[in-house]
Parts: C-alpha cells; sequence; structure tokens
C-alpha cells in the first residue's frame, strides 16, 4: 500500500532533496523500514541503535503523534500521510 | 396652544414607567439591560456598572444592537431623568420594547446616593485616529485595543523572528514591550531583521529595536534587557509579562523558558526556522501541552541545526513571526482560536501550510506536575544537558 512520506528539510541532505517518498507499509515501522531501505542514511538520523525513534524526532499519522498511537506498531492506512518531524530552534 | 418643553415633559413621563435609582441598584447584574442615552463626553465621566451607552439622537438605528430582545426589561437613565423618559416613550410606543422604565433623577440622583460610577478609560483623539481601523472590527473594538494597550509582551529574541513580531505589536499599541537580546546589529542580519537598519550596525538590537518602536508608536513602553536568559535570571525577567514570544535560537533557551513559563503559568507563543521551513505553536501552561509535551529532548548539537549555520530564507521568519504576532494579539483579545495543541507547519517552497495535533503527555517531566513542586536546579536541563553544552561549545 503507497504512502505519503513528508521529510523536513533538515533529513533532506539524506534523501538526495526529495521533500516527498512514496513507500509501501502498513505500520509505521514497516513504512521507516522501507524510507531506510531507499536512503540509508535516515536510519541514524531517526533511530537509535536499538531501533526505537529518536526522543527529538516525532513522527505523525494522519497530523497525529505515534507517541499517543501505537508508536512504531500504529497502522498506516492506504493513501494517508507520513510526516517527519525533528525538533527545529531557528530564530 | 402647544405646551411647554417642559410641560410636555411631564406628559410624557406620566405616561411611562419611572423608577428609583435604590430599585435600579437592585437590578444592576440581573439581566436587566440598563441603558445610557447620555452624549459620549457625558458617559466619558462616568457610568452605571454594567451600562451600554446608546445616545439618545442614535436610540432607534442602535438599540436594536444592543437589546436585541423587545421582551427584556430595560432600564434607561439620563444626567437627571427628562431625556431618559423621552427615550423610555420612544423604546414604548414606538419600537413596541414592553419592559422600558427611566431612572429618576438620573445619574445625578444616582450618585448623590452614594451608588457605585464606572469611569471607562478613554482614548485619545490621537489613539482614536491611530487605532481607528481595530476599532472598526468587532473582534478588537474598544474593549480589546484597551487590552492591547494594557498588555505586557516579552520578545525573547530581537532578530529574525522577533523584529517583524516587534514591529506590529507595537503598531497594534502593545503597551509594554520587553526586548531581550545581548546581539549588536550585524550586516548579515539585514536581510531579515528589519527593525534595525544599515545605520545601527555594531549597535545592540535592543536599543536599535527601541528607537525604530518609538519612532513607529510613542504609545508602547519598551522595556530593554541587553542580556542571555538563563537559570539564574529567567524568573525575574518573565515574571509579571503575560506573554512570552519566543524567537531565540538555540535548544537550552528553549527548554529552560518553557520550564519557566510552566512554573508561572505564562503562555508562551512559539516559532522557529529553518530554510524555507517554519513551526508554530502556542503553549499555554495546563490549558494545553508544553513544549517538552512536544519534544521530550533536544537533538544532539551535531544534529540541531541553526540558522547561523544553514540559511534561511530572509522573507520566512517574516511570515512566521507575524503569524506569532496575531496569536499574541489572539490571546490579549480573547478572538478566535489560538493555536494551542496544535502544530502549523509552513512549507514557503510548497507554499503549505499544515497542522499537527500536539497532546499533553501524562508523563511529562515538567507540566504533568504541580508548578511549585519544579525546582530552579531542574529549569533548562535534559538528560545529556552537558554533552549537549560541551559539543555545542
Amino acid at each position: 500500500m503507497a504512502v505519503a512520506v513528508k521529510i523536513p528539510l533538515a533529513l533532506r541532505p539524506a534523501t538526495g532533496g526529495e521533500s516527498a517518498v512514496d513507500v509501501e507499509g502498513e505500520t509505521v515501522a514497516e513504512v521507516l523500514e522501507a524510507l531506510f531501505g531507499r536512503f540509508s542514511e535516515l536510519r541514524e538520523r531517526i533511530a537509535d541503535e536499538r531501533g526505537a525513534l529518536r526522543r527529538f524526532v516525532n513522527i505523525y499519522v494522519a497530523g497525529e503523534d505515534i507517541r499517543f498511537l501505537s508508536g512504531l506498531a500504529t497502522p498506516v492506512p492506504d493513501g494517508s500521510e507520513v510526516t517527519i518531524l525533528p525538533a527545529v530552534a531557528g530564530g | 396652544m402647544s405646551p411647554s418643553g417642559a410641560e410636555f415633559i411631564r406628559q410624557i413621563k406620566a405616561g411611562i414607567e419611572e423608577i428609583d435609582p435604590a430599585a435600579v441598584s437592585e437590578l444592576v447584574g440581573n439581566g436587566v439591560a440598563i441603558i445610557d442615552v447620555r452624549e459620549s463626553d457625558e458617559w466619558a465621566q462616568g457610568h452605571l456598572p454594567g451600562a451600554k451607552h446608546v445616545p439618545r439622537s442614535y436610540l432607534e438605528s442602535r438599540i436594536e444592537g444592543v437589546v436585541p430582545d423587545r421582551s427584556q426589561r430595560v432600564v434607561l437613565y439620563c444626567a437627571s431623568g427628562n431625556r431618559s423618559a423621552l427615550a423610555a416613550h420612544t423604546l414604548s410606543n414606538d419600537l413596541g420594547y414592553e419592559h422600558v422604565a427611566s431612572m429618576t433623577g438620573g445619574i445625578t440622583l444616582w450618585k448623590d446616593r452614594g451608588y457605585e460610577v464606572v469611569v471607562p478609560r478613554t482614548f485619545t483623539p490621537e489613539q482614536r485616529e491611530r487605532y481607528s481601523r481595530h476599532l472598526l472590527i468587532p473582534e478588537i473594538g474598544e474593549s480589546g485595543q484597551q487590552k492591547l494597550l494594557d498588555a505586557k509582551v516579552l520578545l525573547l529574541g530581537a532578530g529574525g523572528l522577533g523584529s517583524p513580531t516587534a514591529l506590529y505589536l507595537a503598531a497594534a499599541g502593545v503597551g509594554t514591550l520587553g526586548i531581550l537580546d545581548s546581539d549588536l546589529v550585524d550586516l548579515s542580519n539585514l536581510q531579515r531583521q528589519v527593525i534595525h537598519n544599515t545605520a545601527r550596525i555594531g549597535v545592540p538590537k535592543v536599543e536599535s529595536a527601541e528607537e525604530t518602536i518609538h519612532a513607529l508608536n510613542p504609545d508602547v513602553n519598551v522595556v530593554p534587557y541587553k542580556t542571555r536568559l538563563d537559570a539564574s535570571n529567567i524568573m525575574e525577567i518573565i515574571s509579571g509579562y503575560d506573554i512570552v514570544v519566543d524567537g531565540v535560537d538555540n535548544f537550552p533557551t528553549r527548554y529552560l523558558l518553557n520550564d519557566a513559563s510552566v512554573r508561572l503559568r505564562i503562555p508562551v507563543v512559539s516559532a522557529s526556522v529553518l530554510g524555507f521551513d517554519g513551526q508554530l505553536s502556542v503553549f499555554k501552561p495546563y490549558e494545553g501541552p508544553c513544549y517538552r509535551c512536544l519534544f521530550p529532548e533536544p537533538p544532539p548539537a551535531e544534529l540541531a541545526p541553526s540558522c547561523g549555520a544553514n540559511g534561511v530564507l530572509g522573507v520566512l521568519p517574516g511570515t512566521m513571526g507575524l503569524l506569532q504576532a496575531t496569536e499574541v494579539i489572539k490571546l490579549i483579545t480573547g478572538a478566535g482560536e489560538p493555536a494551542i495543541g496544535r502544530l502549523l507547519l509552513y512549507d514557503a517552497l510548497a507554499g503549505t501550510l499544515d497542522e499537527l495535533k500536539i497532546r499533553r503527555d501524562p508523563a511529562c517531566p515538567i507540566c504533568s506536575r504541580d508548578p511549585d513542586s519544579i525546582s530552579d536546579e531542574e529549569m533548562g536541563v535534559f538528560p545529556d544537558y552537558d554533552a549537549f553544552c560541551a559539543a555545542a561549545g
């Protein structure tokens, strides 16, 4: 199932500048694995050594933070949008 | 022969209900519409508590806006009870209001009896002109403009975000603007920091900002702080402000501000910019999530890009700073829906504004607790804080 992942500016060097990437996956974990398969540099930016999400990166499915859903097991409905959001402090 | 004016008023009074100030004092605040029919300059000298102002000369055209329900009880008053008697006659006989009375003796007798009089804050003619476009929109109006003039807002940073925010809040008549920044104006700032100018290169940013604001609007009292925020000064600096606007350029200060503002229950209008992307949210302690609920930890320094290192479209902090100024005005006046619990994401290249939900984290290390239990030592601290600061140099 196709899912659109929005890549924030701070992570675009790892995707060759792409701001939205279509991947397949039924859960957030599967979507991320598919993403890391295409852009290996993203893995260490988003996940720690144990595969857990880094705490300064939030992931949203259809506008909801997966920390308040089922984490990496959160289902990703077909056609929904996944947003990766790192904290930014520029003023 | 036609009656004299005095006789005419006597006849009118005989045909309407008159009510004594003692009885009116019992009705104040009990769902009765109390209408002052005097002229504006008389109203400005003081009026009954809770009264609405409808000058007699505008009675027929404006009364429905103030009292739409013709069955509502209405008490009219003027200076001595004559104009209100004539107005009561009009409302009952010509406009079909069912329960209308005129207060005997007017506000003169009311005052003589020792009842409370409210003196409204007034605008100078210059202020009426300056803020006329605010006074014309009902969501702001006179009461909203008064709230803006009474408000105290602290801007953290007179840089990319703080410049446009300060300019528009000053123009809007926010009465007290605190501005905190330790830097001097630099040539590389002027691509986006529009409150400064070329002649002020080398001048402290707070001084430059104050000069620009005074030239724009002398109503605004600027309180400059040429310093950096740290754990030792933050509580003293932000106490007493109604709202803090966060436009700082580093993570340690953002966490420090979050923790102090939660302790003091001060709402923070927060934005950040990088490249072509902007983020904005309103963190209102205990009503919505705090910054730590959104981002429990900052990224490590090597992954924490700043504008200095990465660049930013000069217009972008303008856009985000003005969204911040808008949220500030909404919080002050109570108009609209503030962006509490929502993160707005502006993508300048795509030309899109997206929204993500931010929830209060029940395990939040700060805002899940009683604010009085948060100590000075914990403020602004996060795991790996020392490593972060060492890496950040």
